[in-house]
C-alpha cells in the first residue's frame, strides 16, 4: 500500500507537486512516518542510549553510597554550604553522596525495563484471553469478559503496596511480574471488541471457506490488522506500567538495593530535599521520568494517527 | 428518560459484587503465602504495645477470637470477608488499641473531598479545552496553545506535585508545604477553617488538574472531529445556525457521551494516583494514612486502606454505569 502511495506522489499528474506538498502527501498515505512517532521513539531511544552508552562513558559504582560528598550540586552551581560543583560529579550528589549522573544512568533504563518487560507479558496475555474470548464465545467469553471488566477496577498499586508489606524486598523483574498481572485487561477487551467486529469481515470468512484453520485466521489474517491498535495499548501499557512502579517506590516500596529513579525521589522527599532547595536531588529524577512519559504520550499520539486517519491533518 | 433495565443492573452489580469479593480475597491471600505470616507478627506487635495498655490482654483475646485465628483457614476467610463487610479491619497495630476503622474514618473525607474538586475541574477544562481545539472559530491562540500544554498530560500527579510544592510552596511560599489545614485553626464550619483548607488544598489539586486535562481533551479532540463530520452538523451549519450553539447544542453534548465511559475506566488510576499526591503534600487523605502505615508495618491499617479505596474505585464505575443511560438517552440496554 505505502508503495503505491509513493508512485502516486512522483506521478506527474497536474501541477508539479513543490517537494513540501510530497513530503505531505507522503506522510498522509504512510501513517507510520509522522513526526509524534519520530520525537517519541526519538526521545526514548535516547534515553535507552545515554543508559547503554553511560554504562562504559561514566562509572557506574558511582551509584553506591560515599562514592563524593554529599549534597554537591550540579556543575555551575552552589549548594546551601556555598559548597560549588565539581567535576567529578557534573550532576551534583545526592544525600548520600551517590553521583546522580550514575544515578540517571542506571536508574532510568531499570524504569524502562520495568515498563517494557511487564507491558508485554501483559500484552501477550491479552492477545490470548482477547482472542479465545472473541472468538470461542459463549462460556468462554463470558469468564473472560466479566474477569477483564472485575480486573480493570482494581488499582493495581494498591495490591501491589499489600503485596510489598507482606512479603519485602523485590527484583525489577519481580516488580514487573506482579505489575504484569494487572495490565492484561485493556488489550484483552480491545481485541476482544475488534475480534468481535471482524469475525463477520469479507476476508475472514474467505479465510473460513478456504479451510483455513483457526490459528491461521487468527493470527495471520486478523492479528495484522489489529498492530497500531496493539502497539497503542503496549505504549500505554508501558506507561501504566512505569507510574505504578514509581508510585511504589515513591512510598518506599518497591526493589530496595537497586537504584532506581522513584527511591531517589523517595529518598529526596525524606530529607527534605524539597525545603532545602536539593532540586537536583529530587528535580533531575522527575525531569527524567518526566520526559519518558512525555516521550511515551507521543509516541501514543502518533500511534492514534495511525489507527484513526481522521486525526491525521494534510 | 431510559429506566435501567434490570438485566442491565444485575449485571453491573455482579461486576461490582466481584471486584470487591476478588480484591479483599487478594488482600486476604497474599500475606498468607509469605513466608512470615503478618498474622503472627501483629499480633506479636501488640502484645509489646499492649505493656502500655490497660486490659491489653483481653483486648487481644476477644481479638484473636473475632479473626478467628485459632480457626482453619477457610472458616478465618469467611470471618474475614464477613468483618470486611462490616469495615472491621482490626486494630492498627501502630497506634494500638484503635481500630483501622476509625482511622479510615477520619482520613476518607478530606481523601473524597479532594478527588471531587479536582475530578470536577478537570472534567470541564479538559473537555471544553478538547472541543476548543477543533472548533473552527476557536481563536487561534487556543488552537496552538492547548497542544503544546498537552505535553504535561502524560506525567504523573506526583512528579506535577512535586515541581509545586518546591516553586510554590518551598520557593515563593505562597502555599503552605504539608497538611490538609493550619495547625492553629480549630476545625469546624468557621471562615477561617475554610479558608485553610482551600488555602492547603490548592496545591494537590491543581497538580492532578494539570496532569489529568489533557487526557479529556485528547479524548474529546477524537470525537469532536469525529462529531464534526456528520450530516447533521454540516446541516445545522448549512441552515445558519450560530456557531456558539451549533459547538454546544449538535457538537459537544453528542461528543462527550463516551468521555463519561472512559471516566470509568479511569478512575482506578487518579484515585491511585491522588494517593501518592497526598503522600508527598502530606495531605490528611488516605494516602497519608497508607504511607504511615508502609512506615510503621502496620498490616491491618495497609489492609484496611487498600480495601476502601479499591470499594471506592468499584463503586465509582458502578455509578458511572449507572448514572450512563441517563445521560445517553440512545442507549436502551438490551433492547432494539
Amino acid at each position: 500500500m505505502a508503495d503505491q502511495a509513493l508512485q502516486d506522489t512522483t506521478k506527474p499528474d497536474g501541477p508539479a507537486l513543490t517537494r513540501a506538498e510530497i513530503r505531505r502527501r507522503r506522510r498522509y498515505e504512510n501513517p507510520w512516518f509522522n513526526p509524534k512517532l519520530f520525537w517519541g521513539a526519538g526521545i526514548l531511544l535516547g534515553i535507552v542510549f545515554v543508559g547503554l552508552v553511560g554504562r562504559v562513558l561514566w562509572d557506574p559504582d558511582l551509584v553506591f553510597t560515599g562514592a563524593g560528598v554529599l549534597r554537591l550540586p550540579p556543575l555551575g552551581f552552589e549548594n546551601l554550604r556555598g559548597q560549588a560543583g565539581v567535576l567529578n560529579h557534573p550532576l551534583g550528589t545526592d544525600g548520600a553522596g551517590r553521583d546522580m549522573l550514575a544515578l540517571l544512568i542506571i536508574g532510568a533504563p531499570n524504569s524502562l525495563y520495568v515498563g517494557v518487560l511487564a507491558s508485554l507479558i501483559g500484552m501477550s496475555l491479552g492477545i490470548v484471553l482477547g482472542f479465545s474470548a472473541g472468538f470461542i464465545g459463549g462460556r468462554t467469553d463470558d469468564v473472560i469478559r466479566v474477569l477483564s471488566d472485575v480486573m480493570i477496577t482494581i488499582p493495581p498499586l494498591l495490591i501491589l503496596v499489600v503485596f510489598q508489606a507482606a512479603f519485602g524486598d523485590v527484583n525489577l523483574t519481580m516488580m514487573a511480574l506482579l505489575i504484569a498481572a494487572f495490565v492484561w485487561q485493556s488489550p484483552t477487551r480491545l481485541i476482544r471488541a475488534q475480534v468481535l467486529s471482524m469475525r463477520e469481515a469479507g476476508y475472514v470468512q474467505m479465510a473460513r471457506l478456504s479451510g483455513a484453520s483457526t490459528g491461521h485466521i487468527m493470527f495471520r489474517e486478523m492479528l495484522p490488522n489489529l498492530v497500531p491498535y496493539l502497539f497503542g495499548s503496549f505504549i500505554a501499557n508501558v506507561t501504566t506500567a512505569i507510574v505504578t512502579a514509581v508510585g511504589l517506590e515513591v512510598l518506599g516500596l518497591g526493589p530496595q538495593r537497586i537504584p532506581t529513579l522513584g527511591r531517589t525521589i523517595y529518598e529526596a522527599i525524606n530529607s527534605g530535599a524539597l525545603i532545602q532547595n536539593l532540586w537536583w536531588w529530587w528535580g533531575l529524577p522527575t525531569a527524567l521520568l518526566a520526559l519518558m512519559f512525555i516521550g511515551l504520550l507521543l509516541i501514543n499520539l502518533g500511534l492514534d494517527e495511525v489507527s484513526n486517519p481522521r486525526l491525521r491533518r494534510l | 428518560m431510559a429506566r435501567i433495565p434490570a438485566a442491565y443492573l444485575v449485571n453491573r452489580l455482579i461486576t461490582l459484587v466481584l471486584t470487591v469479593l476478588i480484591a479483599s480475597t487478594l488482600i486476604w491471600i497474599i500475606p498468607r503465602l509469605s513466608p512470615v505470616d503478618p498474622a503472627d507478627i501483629m499480633l506479636g506487635r501488640m502484645s509489646a504495645a499492649g505493656g502500655t495498655v490497660a486490659d491489653s490482654e483481653a483486648i487481644l483475646a476477644t481479638l484473636q477470637e473475632r479473626f478467628g485465628l485459632n480457626d482453619p483457614l477457610w472458616a478465618q476467610y469467611l470471618l474475614y470477608l464477613r468483618n470486611v463487610l462490616l469495615f472491621d479491619f482490626g486494630l492498627s497495630t501502630a497506634s494500638f488499641p484503635t481500630p483501622v476503622s476509625v482511622l479510615i474514618a477520619n482520613a476518607l473525607p478530606w481523601t473524597i473531598g479532594l478527588m471531587l474538586i479536582s475530578v470536577v475541574i478537570t472534567f470541564i477544562i479538559g473537555n471544553v479545552l478538547g472541543a476548543l481545539m477543533v472548533w473552527d472559530h476557536s481563536p487561534k491562540l487556543v488552537r496552538v496553545a492547548i497542544p503544546a500544554a498537552m505535553v504535561f498530560t502524560s506525567i504523573p500527579p506526583i512528579l506535577s506535585g512535586l515541581l509545586l510544592i518546591w516553586l510554590f510552596a518551598a520557593t515563593l511560599q505562597w502555599f503552605p508545604i504539608a497538611g490538609s489545614y493550619g495547625l492553629l485553626v480549630e476545625p469546624g464550619w468557621s471562615w477561617e477553617f475554610v479558608g485553610s483548607v482551600i488555602h492547603h488544598g490548592f496545591l494537590p489539586a491543581l497538580s492532578i488538574v494539570v496532569v489529568t486535562f489533557g487526557f479529556w481533551a485528547l479524548g474529546m479532540r477524537g470525537l469532536m472531529i469525529t462529531v464534526q463530520g456528520e450530516d447533521y452538523t454540516k446541516l445545522a451549519e448549512a441552515k445558519g445556525l450560530r456557531p456558539r450553539y451549533i459547538l454546544y447544542r449538535y457538537m459537544i453534548r453528542n461528543a462527550i457521551l463516551p468521555q463519561i465511559t472512559a471516566f470509568a475506566l479511569k478512575v482506578g488510576l487518579l484515585i491511585a494516583g491522588q494517593v501518592l499526591v497526598e503522600r508527598i503534600f502530606a495531605y490528611n487523605g488516605m494516602g497519608k494514612l497508607l504511607y504511615d502505615a508502609i512506615l510503621n508495618q502496620d498490616f491491618p491499617v495497609i489492609q484496611g486502606v487498600s480495601y476502601v479505596i479499591i470499594l471506592m474505585t468499584a463503586l465509582s464505575v458502578f455509578l458511572v454505569d449507572l448514572i450512563y443511560p441517563f445521560v445517553d438517552p440512545r442507549i436502551r440496554h438490551g433492547r432494539a
